[in-house]
């Protein structure tokens, strides 16, 4: 329940509008400046791993021991897929090839693509969700899906159809489908075709399998079974999406420029709403002189101060939000920022930073208002 | 008068203040005895000591030595919180430069004294506007303070040193920011609303030209009572 001074303190700042809505905007702009990046840098080291988070069926992935992350490839032998398979605990292993190519548009355009090869018999691998046409269609002689992003640098606008005609090393494909798979982290389309397509249109002749995809009721034993057992390197699909974000996180610059613009805003937030904050009080320090006169408290002061920053954090706060909201949504439907939105835990830690600000922000000033002198009202 | 009257009993008042390494003092043992229901003046020049004392007898200032009594209690022995909560009770002060909230309505300052004792503004308004009205000021509730005139608000300034009823009523250079006419109306305003035979008042000036308002003027020069005139006895 707000007290009357808390009232009075209310006015006093929303009264003098160039300081409230100087100190509204530091904290609209140190909140919608932290959310927004630390939400980009999720999403986009949610992107590292998403690859193998599409692959809905598989529990554990296979790879050569060597290997890092998901971007990284290496090939197996072929017989390793019959060694995975032979481990007690496993109940199917597939191979899935991983790997860019250059696909050709004839007449249109020459793209990277991150090519997928999904198990020839069951697709295991297919992408989760379809924009168009249907995953079993892949099963068709020569027969390649695309992704969205994919679709829309080759064609554009144009609307999504059935039999579009690609090459990659000379070989034709024909686009059977429009896939909704997440972002990668390299912003190249995403192509899903048979795994042995993948293999005659990216190095004839010679198999080139970097993942083993595998499914077991008990992932993790069966997982260090595997290593165990083949010498291989076998992660739940769990600890695999880890280990790739925590790759990118130590050795890459992503988290350091991130952490950079964050801090930046959480700083010129602090700076904004400080100076204003300091300034205001010191403009009012004879109207707070005058209150001590009255007889309002220490205490009571006190609390006018911290109502004061309290009012700017949350109006501050909750503009500095929406603001974030809205602009996630207005660009939802952007393919590069698809899957990076606004989540709750990013809200409280923002929330938490805002009232770090306004404590901060509020401090100095409360201290120059508790030890000011009431006789400062009777000097002229 | 004796300690337990009614009104204000210095004793033997002295203050000092420290300049860098040097001790200045400022009041020299200065002794009075302030009446309720009658209106008295400090005067005196520049640097004579009037705000210090004006400081000390409203609880703001604890002298080096002496004590002040008001209505038989020794507040310069109060702990200080007490001497803020003696304040807001029994005493009400008029500014100099009228220390309004620029962003407060007229209704909102006045209500101040009662809402800092937690009195809900819903509460302290209306009465507050009621003393407004007695000074003329009701059609000017909802103002901001720079929509009035310098009169105006001294005149809200009356009404906020009035609202909670206090024992004494302290007045810093009440007319100093105003041209003599309006000097004079406030001083007219402030003689017939404050004053009654249970307060003191007490105005601290310079400005010669309201002399004729008080019952009493004590005159001090260099930290010391010069004169003390009543205006049975004449004042020079």
């Amino acid at each position: 329940m707000i007290q009357p001074m808390q009232k009075i303190a209310i006015k006093m700042l929303t009264g003098d509008r160039a300081k409230f809505y100087g100190l509204v905007f530091g904290i609209v702009f140190a909140t919608f400046l932290m959310a927004q990046q630390v939400s980009i840098f999720f999403g986009i080291m949610d992107r590292t791993a998403n690859q193998i988070i599409d692959v809905h069926e598989a529990n554990i992935w296979v790879m050569d021991p060597l290997v890092e992350y998901v971007d990284e490839v290496k090939p197996l032998r072929d017989i390793d897929l019959q060694r995975v398979r032979s481990v007690q605990g496993v109940q199917w292993a597939v191979p899935f090839f991983k790997g860019f190519a250059i696909m050709n548009t004839p007449g249109l355009s020459v793209k990277q693509v991150l090519l997928l090869g999904v198990d020839d018999a069951t697709l295991i691998g297919r992408p989760p969700l379809m924009s168009f046409g249907q995953w079993e269609d892949l099963k068709l002689p020569d027969s390649i899906i695309i992704d969205r992003a994919g679709w829309d640098l080759i064609w554009g606008n144009e609307p999504y159809k059935y039999g579009k005609v690609v090459e990659i090393n000379d070989i034709r494909l024909i686009v059977v489908g429009v896939s909704n798979s997440a972002a990668p982290f390299a912003t190249f389309p995403i192509a899903y075709t048979r795994y042995s397509i993948a293999n005659r249109v990216t190095m004839p002749g010679r198999s080139r399998m970097p993942f083993i995809l595998a499914r077991s009721a008990t992932p993790e034993q069966t997982a260090q079974l595997i290593n165990k057992t083949t010498g291989l390197k076998a992660l739940t699909n769990v600890e695999f999406q880890k280990q790739t974000k925590d790759y990118y996180m130590h050795n890459t610059g992503i988290p350091v420029n991130f952490g950079i613009t964050i801090v930046l805003g959480f700083i010129i937030g602090a700076a904004i709403a400080g100076q204003t904050f300091f300034i205001f009080v010191l403009e009012n320090l004879r109207h707070f002189g005058g209150l001590k006169a009255f007889g309002v408290t220490n205490r009571q002061i006190l609390g006018m101060v911290l109502t004061q920053a309290a009012y700017v954090a949350f109006i501050g706060f909750s503009l500095g939000i929406g603001l974030c909201t809205l602009f996630f949504d207005l660009t939802s439907n952007i393919l590069p920022l698809r899957g990076i939105f606004l989540t709750w835990p990013v809200v409280l830690g923002t929330a938490i930073s805002v009232v770090v600000i306004m404590f901060l922000s509020s401090v100095i000033s409360i201290r120059k208002v508790l030890v000011l002198d009431p006789a400062i009202v009777f000097r002229g | 008068m004796t300690d337990n009257h009614q009104g204000i009993i210095t004793h033997n008042i002295i203050m000092d203040f420290l300049t860098g390494d040097k001790n200045i003092r400022i009041l020299h043992g200065i002794d009075i005895a302030i009446a309720a229901g009658k209106l008295t003046m400090l005067v005196g020049p520049s640097g004579s000591g009037k705000t210090t004392l004006l400081s000390i007898l409203a609880g703001i200032l604890t002298p080096t030595q002496g004590e002040v009594i008001i209505n038989g209690l020794n507040i310069t022995t109060l702990p200080d919180n007490d001497k803020v909560l003696f304040r807001r009770q029994h005493i009400g002060f008029i500014f100099q430069q009228f220390n309004l909230i620029p962003t407060l309505t007229v209704a909102e300052n006045v209500a101040i004294p009662l809402v800092a004792r937690g009195v809900d503004l819903n509460i302290a308004i209306p009465q507050g506007n009621q003393i407004l009205e007695k000074l003329g000021m009701a059609s000017n509730v909802n103002k901001l303070p720079k929509q009035l005139s310098g009169g105006q608000q001294q005149r809200v300034a009356i009404a906020r040193a009035l609202i909670h009823n206090p024992d004494i009523i302290i007045c810093d250079e009440p007319t100093a920011a105003l041209d003599a006419h309006t000097g004079q109306t406030v001083m007219t305003i402030l003689r017939e609303n404050a004053l009654q035979a249970d307060r003191v008042v007490l105005v601290v000036t310079h400005d010669t030209r309201i002399y004729h308002f008080s019952d009493r003027i004590i005159h001090l020069n260099d930290g010391k009572i010069d004169k003390d005139e009543t205006q049975e006895e004449g004042i020079s």
